[in-house]
């Protein structure tokens, strides 16, 4: 903890020279959403009930909330970093990452968890598998929305601290407190309303950013001109070099493996299938946000048509990233392997990318529409984890097990004890972050742990009526010890039996996940009692009549309101930005 | 608003509240394109905060348009929020008196 925190404490001088006007235009950011926040908290009307019910939100905008609210300080600051590390094969995270998942998880999934009506995924797990899988898919749930949290709140931390010149510490406690005051105003309903404000201020700050480094660093055409290759500080080593930095594929730079065949199918199959799966399908922050739609309709349509911006965000996140390893001195030294001082730590890392690019090109006014851009992905990311947290902690986890059949008014209070605790514990998780360098390493690692075996356990059981309740949790503990115990084998500060860069070893480590769990899960149905079909309704895809799992009303609708036709195009058109790129 | 017998969402509806923002922030960088310091060196010649301010008007107005072009309507009884638990201070439910 202290190694991180230390050298920052002296960093006095605020890394960024914001002036007045900047100020004004992050000021205005926090008078809109504190004025949601305050509005739906006096209700003063029925048109507010209407919009914050979470019952009544149209597609486009549950859509938006969608990746809205995947788009936090970790995806911001790590894609940008990875973008100026190992350049263009970072798209993956979004083209193979997410988009497929995304169109699986609306095609496919979400009816059973729309029309099932229940309130939570792992609420789906226990009307699946009963308590022993519920318990462990809660748990494990809550855990990692608080390490999350941590991460969301360091990178916010950071900028406060680049902002304002202020120590760590200082700039973590009153971050996690503006976080707090933002979640008790707003709750859950508001957050989703602040997530389509927020993906909006993000765009127009990031957009000019990205254009401008364009202009700067001579176009597209210069920008791959003037790449360097990525030498580890540490080692010597060449990272990636400016030819793997150029292109999408085969992505070695990405996988850390040496050959290109078995790099694509560590990409496709972990991180493309394994990860990405259960990351977007079974993740409570992101699934909540369609089952607030309006119908199954709109609930099936959420992630599809979030899928259309998302493929895009690459090119304002990943691009800053790589511009900013060519203009910005400090990242073309640290690429170079230098140790250059400075940045939000104290040190300049891959993650000061975007805000030291920021400081070098945005003139002051769009300098503060940037700073707001950032402070809100950092705050809407680190709320979405906590209300999250908070849902599964009081409905799954207090009413469920600890104290049933209180009044609603109980269960309230001990959401807003567990908000509270849950901030305090994240402002620990937070210097655990600080700790390691590139912070998406640190969350796959965390993705791999939980979501893979999770996506395993919810796809047998979901197409598999004979998977039975003591096959659902001995599956997700197994494949999660495995992955645990790979990601130590692999890890060279604890067994180092082998190793892995990149991203390698969390591809290794969730592909043996999940490969553990549906092993585990098929030989214990095999000697273990099967749930009676009549509970399977609405569960298993064979139990439940096709009419449930579908809008009747959709068919008469025009192509671009269905389901399928949108989830055709958007397949399409990432297949074409794989090729082009 | 309460004449009309269908009630808009007027300044709660999204659209508008996107459109208010963009439009402040527009408005904002485009005087700042026009009286405050260019900054070219940075930018490289280019006076970003006028371009991305014009740009933010003509979408701010373009939401702002969609909500007058097709209001969102409130349907005269809504459902109150009642399992949102990180909802502060339940309002809800008005108790009748007696």
């Amino acid at each position: 903890m202290t190694s991180a925190l230390a050298p920052a404490a002296l960093a006095a001088k605020p890394l960024i020279d914001a002036n007045a006007v900047d100020y004004v235009m992050v000021a205005l950011y926090f008078v809109f959403v504190m004025g949601i926040g305050l509005a739906a908290r006096r209700a003063v009307s029925d048109s507010i009930d209407f919009f914050l019910s979470g019952r009544s939100l149209p597609a486009w905008v549950t859509g938006l909330a969608f990746i809205s609210a995947n788009l936090g300080a970790v995806e911001i600051m790590g894609m940008s970093a990875n973008g100026a590390q190992i350049g263009l094969p970072t798209v993956h995270y979004f083209w193979v990452g997410a988009i497929p998942a995304m169109l699986f998880l609306g095609v496919v999934m979400m009816p059973f968890y729309y029309g099932s009506k229940v309130r939570s995924v792992p609420e789906f797990m226990f009307r699946r598998f009963g308590t022993g899988a519920h318990l462990v898919n809660a748990l494990s749930f809550a855990l990692a929305q608080l390490l999350i949290a941590g991460v969301n709140l360091y990178l916010l931390g950071s900028i406060v601290q680049a902002l304002l010149g202020w120590p760590m510490w200082v700039a973590l406690i009153v971050a996690a407190a503006i976080v707090l005051s933002y979640i008790t105003l707003g709750g859950l309903s508001a957050a989703i309303y602040n997530e389509v404000l927020q993906f909006f201020v993000i765009v127009a700050s990031l957009l000019p950013l990205t254009l401008i480094g364009l202009h700067k660093v001579g176009g597209w055409s210069g920008l791959m001109d003037k790449m360097k290759p990525a030498i580890d500080g540490a080692t010597g080593d060449t990272t990636a070099t400016v030819a793997q930095q150029q292109s999408s594929w085969s992505g070695q730079a990405l996988s850390g493996f040496d050959s290109p065949i078995l790099s694509v199918i560590g990409i496709v199959f972990g991180l493309g299938f394994v990860l990405s799966f259960g990351y977007w399908t079974t993740n409570f922050v992101e699934v909540q946000r369609a089952m607030a739609s309006d119908s199954i309709s709109s609930a099936r349509k959420t992630p599809i048509i979030g899928a259309f911006p998302k493929m895009f965000i690459p090119f304002i996140v990943i691009v800053p990233g790589m511009i900013a390893a060519v203009l910005v001195k400090e990242m073309a030294d640290l690429k170079a392997g230098g140790a250059p001082k400075g940045g939000a730590g104290g040190n300049v890392q891959y993650n000061d990318a975007l805000i030291l690019l920021m400081r070098d090109v945005l003139p002051n006014g769009l300098l503060g529409l940037a700073i707001a851009g950032l402070l809100a992905a950092f705050m809407a990311g680190m709320a979405a984890n906590i209300s999250a947290f908070n849902t599964v902690f009081s409905y799954d986890l207090w009413e469920r097990y600890i104290r049933k059949d209180r009044s609603d008014d109980y269960y309230l209070r001990i959401g807003r004890l567990a908000t509270v605790a849950a901030t305090f514990i994240a402002i620990f998780t937070a210097s655990i972050a600080g700790n390691f360098s590139n912070i998406m390493d640190y969350l796959q690692t965390l993705f791999g742990f939980f979501n893979a075996p999770l996506f395993a356990t919810f796809i047998l059981g979901m197409f598999w009526k004979r998977m039975t309740p003591t096959a659902g949790w001995m599956g997700l503990v197994s494949g999660t010890l495995s992955a645990i115990l790979v990601w130590m084998c692999g890890n060279p500060d604890i067994f180092g039996l082998f190793s892995l860069p990149g991203q390698g070893l969390a591809f290794v480590a969730a592909s043996t996940a999940f490969v553990v769990d549906i092993i585990v899960s098929v030989v214990v149905s095999m000697a273990t009692e099967p749930k009676p079909a009549s509970e399977l309704k609405g569960l298993v895809y064979s139990e439940t009549p096709k009419e449930d799992l579908v809008d009747p009303h959709e068919a008469a609708r025009p192509w671009y309101q269905r389901t399928i036709p949108l989830a055709i195009i958007a397949g399409v058109l990432v297949l074409l930005l794989n090729f082009l790129f | 608003m309460a004449d009309t017998n269908k009630k808009t969402a007027g300044a709660f509806d999204i659209r508008n509240f996107i459109g208010m923002l963009l439009g402040l922030y527009g408005i904002i960088l485009t005087l700042m394109g026009l009286l405050g310091d260019k900054e070219l060196d940075k930018t490289g010649g280019v006076n970003a905060n006028l371009w991305t301010g014009l740009a933010l008007i003509v979408v701010s107005a373009l939401f702002i348009g969609w909500a007058r072009a097709r209001p969102t309507v409130v349907p005269d009884h809504v459902e109150p929020v009642i399992d949102d638990e990180t909802r502060p201070a339940p309002r809800k439910k008005p108790k009748p008196r007696h």
